[in-house]
């Protein structure tokens, strides 16, 4: 019946794949053991075709993830050839290059069969907390100090767990029980999604995805094409400075906007540099592409066809195209600054479509320490998800506290304290953090932490926008920048592992967005509600008035 | 029991344009619908009561049993036309509710806005005080630094104060003494106090619901005593019970208390008679469906009790969204709401796709068809293009179609775009909001650990019954109920509900260092308290106590029953077991060598429900001639045929009737689809049963 169905079924089925992937991520949600997943969201799940190409992907999880997975299940498929695929199977890498950029992620793809033919594959990855090594932080020189590397190996072949594998995961991570968990979750989810989509075929008659996928990529790919016209063509260039390891670094691109889709090509971007922020371009096209995409096209399902027009090209060894062995655990945070980038030259093409700089990368407490007096130097360890604030919109204020362009969630003070013997003495709002302008940037926070057992604690920093705040667009004020040190004085780095000493307390200021527009065309009765609000103070709103 | 001699139940369900009331004496049931008068809920309620009364000849006096049901928190909340509300909270958390959870409802939106808080600002005070996780104090509460806020708050206008410090879950005293402080100030200003409004760990979630209280308190507890005092004035002697979330009946005092029990109270009577039309039906798993004009809610229902949940949000601002509303952490029955209904727009996307709602044509100016200068095509359009909607017999004849208007709606927007028929544009509107509910519904089930196979569909609600059959064979199902009386289901399930009370608290517990006596202790606690607030349930009690445990470390917990008695070291192998096979249940493996703990507890307490009576028998009857018939499309074969339609009121118990068929009645329309076949039973409820083979 496949040929002949018409776009009212194919529609349908459509629907019905992105439900399906959608309750392949409800189950790694649900069952995810790494808190950053089941607290935060850090996760993704999708369906692809024989090709690799990704036809639905749920909506709940993170675009770093979304969109680098998206390209990962192609190497999977270099690596396990569809013919040799048998039902049971379960494929796995962390690769950070051909996977989602860093070892921390778990990329798990599962080929999926009906009737005893394969129709599909379905892939999820997931952050876990712990993968050996150095720790999660930016501080290794190259990728092996970083922790374990799994090549693309079987997890499971014909239904029979590779019981070798889990036990050199199990050897080689801080958390063996944890991860061991959320490698059974990502498996799971992957069942659940087979199953449905078997179900479906079976409702629907179908016998292979051919004709669906078509329907999907081709539909997707015309809607953002058309899109992509209704914008002036022409090469637009921008760069922005940011804190780097040691060093600043300069995020630079061209963007290009013809008949064939958008380009945007990192060149004169900084190299690679010696410590874990480097990106791999995987990951570099996953944040480009998801601020091309929120720019553009947000209502077009994201899947193969969607991304197509958008090509990302980066010099290789640079800091957007680094290159096996150098280090890339905090890769995020160069990663989730692109989208700024992104928007700075796509506003000279568009104007009003994008917001100002904001805060961008994630301002995560990485903390790890002694739990308690027997458990090791490093009882615990946790990523307490945190954000500064967003930049402001052509028509709005920044959101304030919020991750962008990452979509994962806060987490709960009594929720970190509960697995950490950490207290947490503040969190708050930042008064004047926001850049002001016309439309004011979002406000950063104030976070005081303190061990509660008399222990040192460390933290593994990896901020940035402390020496390059987010810059304000239009006359808009540049954002207040981050700050991290302790309450006695001490300053600390933006990147690396540093110790907080039994009874002093970690002061963490995220940053502020930037603002839109000069301050004193601000609306007077929004700068009052600011005022009145506590958002910004007196001395504040000197910035807004107009001598 | 029958006739006059039978007690006589009211239920009152007070909606946002409506008031429905329900009187029923034994098998009399009489009903009647009134507008809201919003100034005064009660006037449109004792209109309506007194009507009710009327038709059954009876007098305030005889009523047994009052149950009430109402919006009027959820809409205050909506409408944030509560009290104002200051929060006190501790130092250094004054901005928890507005750093919510910092993630964005829609992940490619730009142009997302937060949800305002209900607490501005300015009126979030903060004292020196701090609890660590165990319940230890830190820091000792700042009691001249409290009387200062008080003050502040006061002279700030605030009408009602939440005060929610970081850990009370574990440790009340902070709270408690915070509150006994603000009675010496003002010793008529409400207060509300997190560990008794929702002692749960999370204080975001623990922070919104203790404002959500203290902000709905003045409003409700003016509300509930105006309206005693009128009952009591006309002689009515029965004790005035309100319907609460979590399908339970509250007293006055509990009512008034933590009116945000109330929130969302008017779906769960509807849930609630779903289950017990399924336990009288003899139906063990079901999905109730109630679609409307502007939503489609969903709900499971197991061996005749809904499935609950602890949270839900109030207010979704962003097309229903998850995120965009305010989180409530309160026992609920857990419903899935999408917007989907009877007036949902639809459209067509980017993709050239058909799309449907969330956006609805509401009642002004409604659908197309009702002629009132709608022209966007809507689900009601389709439908009545696809011939499933008698023009003439809509809505209790008060409205004539115009199926012209419909037509018209649906070719200039989506049809001829599409280059379709007008039949294929209505027939593709139905099916993508048929499929999106059928979506909703198993991605809900899956979040449940359910298969939905082996459910019937309980329907109800104006749109439900022209949807249900297409719903249940997108999600497989073999049989769909439709209950009598299906427009004021909601209020016909107050009268279901058992009056019981359900408290939560939060108390980390690791079952490899299982304490049974502190266990047992804060379970006897919480009965005690538990009981108190279940105060007016009669007969004898039922008690349910259930942990919420999970793997040390995992997000999500899993409830597991506890036995009714004081638990020993033996119960943590006990509680193991049960919690592996509910987590195998769920997610198909368990891991055997983690750690499990327990979060939270929660100890239910109330009447027994009463055991439905299953309907009597009834000998099959012939369908008698139909009256009339219609040309209806199918969705299965796309095809235009001839469906015989029949009057709902004409059909008695034991009738059978083939599919297609198509049953009218003033609120509804049932359309039998040709896999189905459908009987009255003894109940009067409609049964569709599939046919064995399909055709």
């Amino acid at each position: 019946m496949t040929d002949t169905l018409s776009p009212l079924d194919l529609q349908i089925m459509w629907q019905r794949l992105i439900a399906v992937v959608e309750e392949q991520a409800q189950v790694l949600l649900r069952t995810a053991f790494s808190p950053i997943v089941r607290e935060c969201g850090d996760l993704s799940a999708g369906v692809f075709d024989t090709q690799g190409r990704m036809l639905a992907q749920a909506v709940t999880g993170t675009p770093g993830h979304v969109n680098s997975m998206a390209e990962s299940v192609k190497h999977f498929l270099d690596h396990f050839p569809c013919d040799t695929m048998q039902p049971g199977d379960i494929y796995i890498t962390n690769d950070p290059w051909m996977g989602t950029g860093h070892l921390n992620d778990f990329v798990l793809t599962t080929p999926a069969f009906h009737d005893g033919n394969l129709v599909g594959l379905f892939s999820c990855t997931s952050h876990l907390m712990d993968i050996g090594g150095i720790g999660f932080g930016p501080d290794a020189t190259d990728v092996f100090m970083e922790g374990l590397s799994i090549p693309f190996l079987k997890l499971a072949e014909g239904g029979v767990l590779n019981d070798t594998l889990m036990a050199m995961i199990r050897a080689n991570t801080r958390l063996p029980i944890d991860t061991e968990g959320d490698v059974y979750s990502l498996a799971a989810c992957n069942d659940v999604g087979c199953k449905r989509l078997s179900e479906m075929m079976s409702e629907f008659g179908l016998a292979d995805l051919d004709t669906l996928a078509a329907h999907i990529l081709t539909r997707s790919e015309a809607a953002v094409m058309a899109e992509i016209a209704r914008l002036p063509k022409g090469t637009w260039r921008n760069q922005m400075v940011v804190d780097g390891y040691d060093a600043p670094v300069t995020l630079a691109l061209s963007l290009t906007i013809d008949d064939t889709g958008v380009t945007v090509d990192f060149d004169g971007t900084s190299p690679q540099v010696g410590r874990g922020i480097n990106v791999p371009l995987s990951y570099t096209t996953a944040y480009t592409v998801f601020g091309l995409g929120c720019a553009i096209a947000p209502d077009v399902p994201n899947n193969a066809g969607s991304l197509k027009p958008f090509r990302v090209t980066g010099p290789e060894g640079s800091i957007v195209n680094a290159i096996k062995p150098a280090p890339v655990a905090s890769r995020h945070v160069v990663g989730q600054m692109l989208p700024d980038v992104v928007f700075g030259a796509l506003r000279q093409a568009a104007p009003d479509r994008t917001p100002a700089e904001g805060t961008s990368c994630l301002w995560n407490l990485n903390v790890r320490g002694v739990a308690a007096r027997d458990g090791g130097n490093y009882g615990f360890t946790m990523a307490v998800t945190s954000n500064g604030g967003t930049g402001a919109r052509p028509t709005l204020d920044g959101l304030s506290a919020t991750a962008y362009p990452s979509g994962v969630k806060g987490t709960p003070v009594e929720i970190a304290e509960a697995v950490t013997p950490l207290v947490f003495w503040k969190k708050e709002l930042r008064p004047d953090s926001g850049g002001a302008g016309r439309h004011r940037g979002g406000l950063g926070q104030v976070i005081e932490v303190e061990s509660r057992i008399g222990e040192p604690f460390e933290l593994l920093a990896a901020y940035d926008r402390i020496d390059h705040p987010a810059r304000g667009h239009d006359g808009g004020q540049d954002g207040a920048a981050g700050a991290v040190g302790l309450a006695s004085g001490r300053v600390f780095q933006g990147k690396g592992f540093q110790t907080v000493p039994p009874g002093e307390r970690l002061v963490v200021l995220t940053p502020g967005g930037g603002g839109i527009g000069a301050p004193e065309t601000r609306d007077p009765d929004a700068l009052a509600a600011d005022l009145e609000e506590q958002l910004i103070s007196d001395a504040g709103a000197r910035a807004y008035d107009p001598r | 029991m029958t006739g006059a001699s039978a007690p006589l139940g009211l239920a009152a369900d007070i909606g946002g344009t409506f008031t429905d009331v329900v009187a029923e004496r034994g098998h009399q049931r009489v009903s009647a619908k009134v507008l809201t008068t919003h100034d005064a809920p009660e006037r449109a309620l004792l209109d309506g009561v007194t009507q009710a009364l009327d038709a059954l000849g009876a007098s305030f006096a005889e009523v047994a049993q009052f149950v009430h049901g109402t919006t009027l928190a959820t809409n205050a909340i909506i409408e944030r036309k509560g009290a104002v509300t200051a929060l006190i909270a501790t130092e250094g958390f004054r901005d928890v509710i507005a750093i919510a959870d910092e993630s964005r409802h829609a992940q490619y939106d730009l142009n997302i806005e937060r949800n305002p808080p209900l607490v501005p600002r300015r009126l979030r005070f903060t004292v020196p005080e701090r609890m660590d996780v165990t319940g230890q104090p830190l820091l000792e509460l700042d009691e001249d630094a409290l009387r200062q806020v008080a003050r502040d708050a006061l002279a700030a206008g605030a009408q009602a104060i939440a005060v929610a410090f970081l850990h009370a879950y574990a440790n009340p005293a902070h709270e408690r003494r915070a509150r006994e402080i603000l009675a010496d100030i003002a010793p008529d200003l409400p207060v509300s106090i997190s560990s008794e409004v929702c002692p749960e760990i999370r204080e975001y979630e623990r922070t919104s619901t203790t404002i959500a209280n203290a902000y709905v308190q003045p409003l409700m507890a003016g509300y509930l005593t105006r309206l005693a005092r009128a009952l009591a004035d006309r002689g009515c002697q029965a004790p005035l019970r309100l319907m609460t979330s979590g399908g339970a009946l509250a007293s006055i005092d509990a009512a008034c208390r933590f009116p945000v029990r109330l929130v969302e109270s008017g779906p769960a009577g509807g849930a609630i008679l779903a289950g017990h039309i399924a336990a009288a039906s003899g139906e063990d798993r079901v999905l109730s469906f109630d679609m409307g004009g502007t939503t489609a809610k969903i709900c499971l229902i197991e061996d005749g009790r809904p499935q609950t949940a602890r949270t839900f949000e109030v207010d979704r601002t962003a097309r229903f969204l998850k995120g965009s509303g305010l989180p409530i952490r309160i026992p609920v029955i857990e419903m899935i709401e999408i917007g989907a209904g009877g007036g949902s727009i639809a459209a067509i996307d980017a993709t050239q796709s058909i799309t449907v709602g969330p956006e609805s044509a509401g009642s002004e100016p409604g659908p197309a068809a009702y002629g009132r200068g709608g022209t966007q095509p809507t689900v009601t359009d389709a439908d009545v293009v696809l011939g499933r909607i008698a023009p003439d017999r809509f809505a209790g004849r008060t409205l004539s179609l115009n199926a012209d208007a419909a037509a018209k709606a649906l070719n200039d927007t989506i049809a001829t775009p599409l280059g379709l028929e007008t039949e294929m544009g209505a027939l593709g509107v139905t099916e993508m909001v048929d499929e999106t509910m059928s979506n909703a519904a198993r991605v809900h089930a899956v979040e449940r650990g359910a298969t939905l196979k082996t459910h019937s569909l309980i329907a109800f609600g104006g749109a439900a019954p022209l949807h249900a059959a297409r719903v249940a064979e997108k999600l497989g199902l073999a049989r769909v109920i439709i209950p009598a009386d299906a427009g004021v289901g909601s209020a016909v399930g107050f009268l279901r509900a058992p009056v019981a009370f359900e408290s939560t608290r939060s108390r980390f517990m690791r079952l490899d260092t299982f304490d049974a006596a502190a266990a047992t202790a804060l379970l006897d606690e919480m009965t005690a308290e538990t009981t108190d607030l279940a105060s007016g349930a009669t007969g004898p009690l039922v008690q349910r106590r259930t942990a919420f445990m999970r793997y040390a470390g995992q997000g999500h917990e899993i409830s597991v029953d506890l036995p009714i008695a004081p638990l020993t070291g033996a119960d943590a192998d006990t509680l193991r077991t049960a919690f592996e096979t509910a987590y195998r249940r769920l997610f198909e493996r368990h891991i055997p060598s983690a750690a499990i703990e327990i979060l939270s507890w929660s100890v239910f307490v109330g009447a027994e429900t009463e055991a439905p009576t299953p309907p009597d028998p009834v000998p099959p009857l012939p369908a008698p001639e139909a009256p009339g018939h219609r040309r209806i499309f199918d969705a299965t074969t796309r095809s235009w045929g001839e469906v015989p339609v029949h009057e709902r009121d004409a059909l008695h118990p034991g009738t059978c009737l083939p599919g297609p068929a198509l049953i009218v009645e003033n609120a509804t329309s049932t359309y039998v689809t040709a896999r189905f076949d459908a009987r009255v039973d003894g109940l009067n409820a409609l049964i569709l049963d599939r046919k064995t083979e399909a055709p």
